[in-house]
């Protein structure tokens, strides 16, 4: 186990400080970087112990970016990483070795994130192996349990990838994460390839192992329905910022940013006699290699004035707890 | 936000009484014959679609929804083919067409629209020599003239300076763009049907409220039928007048869209209803339909979805049929027998 540096004060499992992953363009002769794609600019958020935090956004928008750079499976362009006290950026290959047992991924694509040509035993016990963890008999024990925990069978642990559903494999994918009995997991995408009957017993799934498990989720998608149904707060992307972030109850019920009013608009409700304001957004999401001067949702915005265009609204605590990034917050 | 009024390009072609019968697909069975075996990925489907209303078929992956469509555009490929059942358009059974009659209907009285915009447009020629291809084959239209129409079909989906657009390659548009430009293809001879294939799915939900707002337009001014295909009930809810439930190549319920959401009759709707996350409602668990879709190679000789029922009983051990509950509503359950 790994001890941490500095104990931290409060219930923060992780915190991420002006957090920038920028991409470079090669071009030319001597594939000189010639321009940027800013992916992740500037973002900061802290997860507690416990909760959900979801992040929110369109393609696009950094939120699978920031979830790759904080388990630093991308190198940070600039900002900080604090897990449980110890700076994940700057860990030596020994401590975050220690450290990748306590934060696990879940993948979005359930077909392409498992190794076709090993078992799902082999598979699940991969991380124990590779962290040397118990004797074969054990990890074999092991792997028993935690697919049992997710919903499968000891029987399951001899076959291989291809004879399983999708909604099979993500369970796969997340004893895989299981095994190592994590603090944190990020979850990208967990339920987008999903079929809706499949995606709830996944989200429930979830769920559950949270609550026995005091796990702590870092969940990446675009659909919002799902992320408000996971989360105890969201934060909303947009071209690499996170431009509001609240419970996701005030989110839903009170958004102050005009982007996260016009997200919630868009999406379609099950019900054809629901009435609702509807906005629809014109155009499309500018692109980050150029994001617009000022306010990055400027061009889209039905409430925009110069300011927008000139400044960039800073990331402030509106109310308690409700932090968001607009010059006009909730004036619409 | 309200988007600028657009001109409709032509007039409409003279599409009969709104209301009348123009599609109905009768005991539609298409097989595919792989190695494995045969998968009946269509089994028995049957619906009606009237002029001027828009059809919404629903349904998770396997449930036979896209094969449907492709069956209705007679683009079924091997080892896919259609070994039962009528099509009937507008008086006409396509099945009984031979290829070159069916091509002059296909693109030109029935359009279809793709999921993927951005592979179904051909990314070697400029979008808009795309698009004046099917005026010239559909129309005989020529040179300038098909020029025009061109630039009055982009204007009329909403893209922004179409006299430049249309010279631009697919891949220089964005998903969206290339969306609009896939509806004025179809729209350019004013389909009396048109048939979309999941169009927003692979959009995000910003840009999926433009085309939707865009399609509800377009279908007020041109009076096209829709039959409109996802696996999105936010889509239905939003688009459709009345909707067909599909699940494992079968029809398992049809109603108009406010019965289907107010008293869903299946099982399975009701599961695929509550099993939904919706913005706003404040449930801790999301109810669950247990286990996955049967494989349709050895398919179930009952009910398809017995395995997954809460309400099974002995009878769903025999395949149930259509039972109809009023003049607009069926659903193939045992439990609704009298």
């Amino acid at each position: 186990m790994t001890t941490p540096v500095v104990q931290p004060a409060d219930d923060t499992l992780l915190e991420v400080r002006n957090l920038k992953k920028y991409f470079p363009i090669k071009g030319g002769f001597l594939r000189r970087t010639i321009a940027e794609v800013r992916a992740v600019d500037d973002v900061s958020f802290t997860v507690k112990r416990g909760e959900t935090l979801g992040l929110v956004g369109e393609s696009g928008c950094g939120k699978t970016t920031t979830g790759r750079t904080v388990l630093r499976l991308e190198r940070a362009t600039a900002g900080e990483v604090i897990f449980e006290g110890q700076d994940v950026m700057r860990a030596s290959g020994r401590t975050m070795k220690a450290l990748r047992r306590d934060m696990q991924i879940i993948f979005q694509d359930p077909y392409a994130s498992l190794d076709p040509r090993i078992t799902i035993g082999e598979s699940v016990a991969e991380g124990l192996v590779i962290h040397g963890i118990g004797t074969p008999a054990e990890r074999r024990e092991r792997v028993r349990e935690v697919l049992a925990k997710v919903g499968l069978s000891a029987s399951h642990m001899t076959r291989f990838p291809h004879e399983f559903s999708g909604g099979q494999r993500q369970r796969i994918g997340i004893a895989r994460a299981l095994i190592m009995e994590p603090k944190l997991i990020v979850c990208d995408e967990p339920v987008s390839a999903l079929d809706v009957s499949i995606q709830s017993q996944v989200l429930n799934l979830l769920r559950s192992l949270q609550r026995e498990f005091g796990l702590t989720y870092l969940f990446i998608a675009h659909n919002l329905a799902v992320v408000e149904h996971i989360s105890d707060r969201v934060g909303v992307m947009y071209l690499g910022k996170v431009v509001e972030l609240t419970t996701s109850a005030e989110l839903f019920r009170e958004p102050l940013h005009p982007y996260t009013k016009a997200l919630i608009s868009a999406i379609p409700h099950p019900n054809p006699m629901a009435k609702r304001e509807r906005i629809v957004l014109q155009g499309d999401v500018p692109s980050p290699i150029n994001p617009p001067s000022g306010c990055r949702f400027h061009p889209r915005c039905w409430i925009a004035k110069s300011i927008c265009k000139e400044q960039e609204p800073a990331f402030e605590e509106k109310r308690k707890g409700h932090w968001v990034a607009c010059h006009f917050a909730g004036q619409f | 936000m309200a988007t600028e009024s657009r001109v409709v390009a032509g007039a409409a072609r003279p599409t009969g009484r709104r209301g009348a019968e123009l599609l109905r697909v009768e005991g539609l069975k298409t097989y595919f014959f792989t190695e494995e075996g045969v998968v009946q990925a269509v089994d028995g489907v049957d619906f009606i679609l009237r002029r001027g209303e828009t059809l919404g078929i629903v349904g998770e992956s396997g449930s036979g929804k896209s094969v449907t469509s492709l069956s209705i555009m007679r683009l079924v490929s091997p080892p896919g083919r259609i070994v039962e059942g009528k099509i009937i358009f507008d008086g006409i059974n396509l099945l009984d067409l031979d290829p070159e009659e069916m091509r002059k209907i296909r693109g030109d009285r029935i359009a279809m629209i793709f999921q993927q915009p951005t592979t179904a447009l051909n990314p070697v020629f400029r979008v808009g020599d795309q698009i004046i291809e099917t005026l010239e084959i559909h129309q005989g239209l020529k040179g300038e003239e098909a020029q025009k129409r061109c630039i009055e079909l982009l204007s009329m989906v909403g893209l922004p300076d179409p006299q430049r657009r249309m010279r631009q390659y697919p891949h220089e548009l964005s998903g969206g763009q290339c969306q609009r430009v896939m509806i004025a293809m179809a729209l350019a001879c004013n389909p009396e049907l048109l048939i979309a294939d999941e169009p927003t799915t692979a959009l995000d939900v910003t840009i999926q409220a433009q085309i939707l707002d865009l399609m509800r337009e377009l279908r007020e001014k041109i009076e096209t039928a829709i039959m409109l295909i996802t696996h999105d009930m936010g889509v239905i809810a939003e688009m459709a007048d009345s909707v067909v439930v599909m699940y494992a190549g079968q029809v398992v319920e049809y109603a108009d869209v406010q019965s289907l959401f107010t008293d869903p009759k299946h099982p399975y709707t009701r599961g695929l209803l509550n099993s939904m996350p919706v913005l706003g409602d404040e449930r801790e668990e999301l109810e669950v339909i247990p286990g996955t879709v049967p494989s349709l190679i050895n398919p179930p000789k009952g009910c398809r979805f017995a395995s997954r029922c809460s309400k099974r009983f002995e009878k769903c051990d025999q395949p149930p049929p259509m039972i109809e509950l009023g003049a607009n509503r069926r659903v193939r359950c045992w439990l609704y027998e009298d």
